[in-house]
């Protein structure tokens, strides 16, 4: 306690000395937390975005094969899409058949994608409607021609804060009745200026002979989002569809699969490590600069010793033993690091907070377990480097440190 | 001013002894049996200490002198217990010095001794309590501002108690020192040329306080001194040359201090000079 008192007593007499001294630390530390925070606040960033594209998400679509000894690609089909249902792991199927075309309204032109979709599709993506509905069993029924707009679809042709559900807009040439706008989507999904209309009506009546009717006496699809029942069997589902798939595709090899299964969770994992990994090598840098701010300190700590020679050999004649002179300095400088974390973390801190006001997507905070390793990184190279200085101090001969002048 | 001739050399052998038989009787602070001290200096070896031996009783108040390079400071440091003898032997208050450990030679500096030195040797920006309390801190005594305060009023400066170095004169800096010394109750005070950077007058004060101490309380008192004026204030000199004792004796009726002015003039000193030492150079002194 007493050493305490007297590494800050000495501290406060050199208080310039002190913060000039920490500065490498406070430079430090804050880069840590601030590139941990950072770090962080874009891996939730990323997390969150994909949760908004609906959780325990399966994507199948048809693709090329990567052996040259099939070209042929069979499209994904209705069918398909009725048989994966029935798979135990597999809660929702969730099909897309893909158009584009303009949507005239009055004068306005819109070059839109049009996604054909069910009732689940809505609740597989998490999506919400703003206003009117969504697309129903009976649009599906009767293959109606009615259209669910996206936010960004809407707003280039109605203008933003209008509702225009029961007007009617082209598309392809058909009349087609608004009843629903969306809720804007995450960025990530994308899908602010796809309109959206019943799969039937898709398929059946605006859809070009070659992407209708299927070999399999189903209809042409783009593409499935399945939702697993759980997380857990996330990768049991992508077995499965594999497994079906390439019976359904007559797959007879390894590598002419003609369809691509994207697991959410997987690419959720492979950005988290990306981002995991620039963290660690930012933080690596960041610590470059508390390896020179811990030089700075045993810098200033043996210039400091050298000045108290005398008052080393005083403390000593009157009975310190080298213990106490040794525990005195590293205590200094100790102090002096932990000064130097804490101003760091609250730099970290201010840096964390700028970063949350001027990106809207980032929401950064500083983890209390940053503050932790940042906390015991400081003490660590406080002793670390206030070792030597320390050392040198207590083995001062008592003799020549009170000639010293 | 008034000459100062003190002519009582010549004390009868007998009256030595005599006072030898006595203090015979007390307590024994410092015992030197033949100790030597062997520096070396690149290829040479300088032999600072040629076989002390040396008694120092409980409270006496003796002066070691001796022209520079006769040894003094190197005795000083193994009195001290700051360095070791290279041979011989060192009993401090019945304590042989040669057998302790680091840490046992602290913690005798710390209870049986008491420094003062010429350049007060106070911490900066710490108040003179504070300076009092640092060896009761390192002893890890208990009551330590109350020990201190007690201390510090003892040499005088009950009212200074919360000044900063820099805000005392030298001769109250000295006195702090001094209450420093004391606080822990020490076997004896080793003083440095302890009025060696004060005027006169107050180098008389710090006199005075180590006389009061002696006589009141009997505190042992060693002063190493190169000036005859300051040793003639105390009981017993001890005259070093060359590394060897080459005078010990006591002083003929010591001067209390502040009674007399100091002579300035350097014919007087010198009169000092024969009247109570040994018969060395008197350029030694210079």
């Amino acid at each position: 306690m007493e050493t305490f008192r007297i590494a800050l007593v000495s501290l406060y007499a050199n208080r310039l000395r002190s913060i000039l001294t920490t500065i490498g630390i406070i430079i430090g530390i804050g880069a840590v937390i601030g590139l941990i925070s950072l770090g962080r606040g874009v891996e939730d960033f990323i997390a969150s975005e994909f949760e908004s594209l609906g959780s325990n998400l399966l994507i199948v679509f048809a693709s090329p094969p990567k052996s040259p000894t099939r070209e042929r690609i069979e499209p994904i089909t209705t069918v398909e899409a009725t048989d994966l249902l029935s798979l135990p792991t597999i809660q929702y199927v969730a099909p897309i058949h893909g158009l584009i075309g303009n949507i005239i309204s009055g004068g306005e032109t819109f070059n839109a994608t049009t996604y054909g979709v069910t009732p689940d599709y809505l609740v597989v993506r998490n999506y919400a409607v703003r206003w009117g509905r969504w697309v129903t069993a009976d649009d599906l029924e009767s293959k109606a021609r009615v259209m669910v707009l996206g936010s960004g679809v809407a707003e280039e042709l109605f203008g933003e804060d209008y509702n225009p559900v029961g007007e009617i807009v082209r598309y392809l040439d058909v009349p087609m009745t608004i009843v629903g706008v969306m809720e804007k989507t995450s960025e990530a999904a994308g899908e602010n200026s796809i309109a959206y209309i019943p799969l039937t009506t898709s398929q059946q009546r605006l859809a070009p002979p070659f992407r209708a009717r299927t070999r399999d006496g189903g209809y042409f699809l783009d593409a499935l989002y399945l939702q697993a029942t759980t997380e857990d069997v996330m990768d049991e589902a992508t077995r499965q569809i594999d497994e079906y798939l390439r019976e359904a595709h007559n797959v007879q090899f390894d590598g002419e699969e003609d369809y691509t299964i994207v697991n959410q969770a997987d690419v959720l994992d492979a950005l988290g490590s990306i981002t995991g990994v620039l963290t660690i090598f930012l933080s690596l840098i960041a610590g470059i600069s508390l390896l020179v701010g811990g030089i700075g300190i045993m810098n200033i700590m043996l210039v400091t010793v050298t000045e108290r020679t005398k008052e080393i050999g005083l403390r000593k004649a009157v009975g310190a033993p080298s213990g106490a002179i040794l525990t005195q300095f590293l205590v200094e400088s100790v102090v002096l690091s932990i000064i130097g974390g804490s101003l760091g973390i609250l730099l970290g801190w201010l840096m964390a907070v700028a970063g949350t006001i001027l990106v809207d997507e980032l929401n950064l905070r500083v983890d209390l377990d940053a503050v932790v390793f940042a906390t015991s990184v400081s003490i660590f190279i406080g002793i670390v480097f206030g070792l030597y200085p320390a050392w040198q101090a207590s083995r001062k001969n008592p003799i020549d440190a009170l000639r010293f002048e | 001013m008034r000459l100062l001739r003190t002519p009582t050399l010549d004390l009868p052998t007998p009256d030595t002894q005599v006072s030898d038989a006595v203090t015979e009787q007390r307590k024994v602070i410092i015992d030197l049996k033949d100790v030597k001290k062997v520096y070396q200096m690149g290829d040479i070896e300088v032999q600072a200490l040629q076989g002390v031996n040396l008694k120092i009783y409980e409270g006496e108040f003796v002066s070691i002198m001796g022209p520079s390079g006769s040894g003094k400071s190197t005795l000083m440091n193994i009195l001290g217990v700051l360095d070791q003898p290279s041979s011989g032997e060192y009993y401090l208050d019945g304590v042989n010095v040669e057998r302790l450990r680091e840490s046992q030679l602290a913690a005798v500096r710390n209870k049986k001794i008491g420094f003062v030195f010429q350049s007060y040797n106070l911490l900066k920006r710490t108040t003179a309590l504070r300076q009092v309390e640092l060896p009761l801190i390192y002893a890890g005594a208990t009551n330590r501002i109350k020990r201190a305060k007690a201390a510090l009023t003892a040499v005088g400066l009950e009212r200074r108690m919360d000044h900063l170095p820099t805000e005392l004169s030298g001769g109250q800096q000295q006195r702090v020192a001094i209450a420093r010394a004391l606080v822990n109750e020490p076997a004896m005070i080793l003083a440095d040329e302890a009025t060696g950077n004060l005027d006169s007058k107050s180098g008389a004060e710090v006199l005075q306080i180590f006389q009061r101490l002696n006589e009141e309380q009997g505190i042992t008192v060693v002063f190493v001194t190169h000036d005859p004026w300051t040793a003639r204030h105390s009981k017993r000199l001890i005259m070093l040359r060359d590394g060897k004792v080459v005078a010990d004796q006591p002083v003929p009726q010591p001067l209390k201090a502040g009674e007399q002015d100091r002579p300035s003039e350097a014919a007087e000193l010198e009169a000092i000079f024969q009247n109570t030492y040994y018969g060395g150079s008197k350029e030694e002194f210079n």
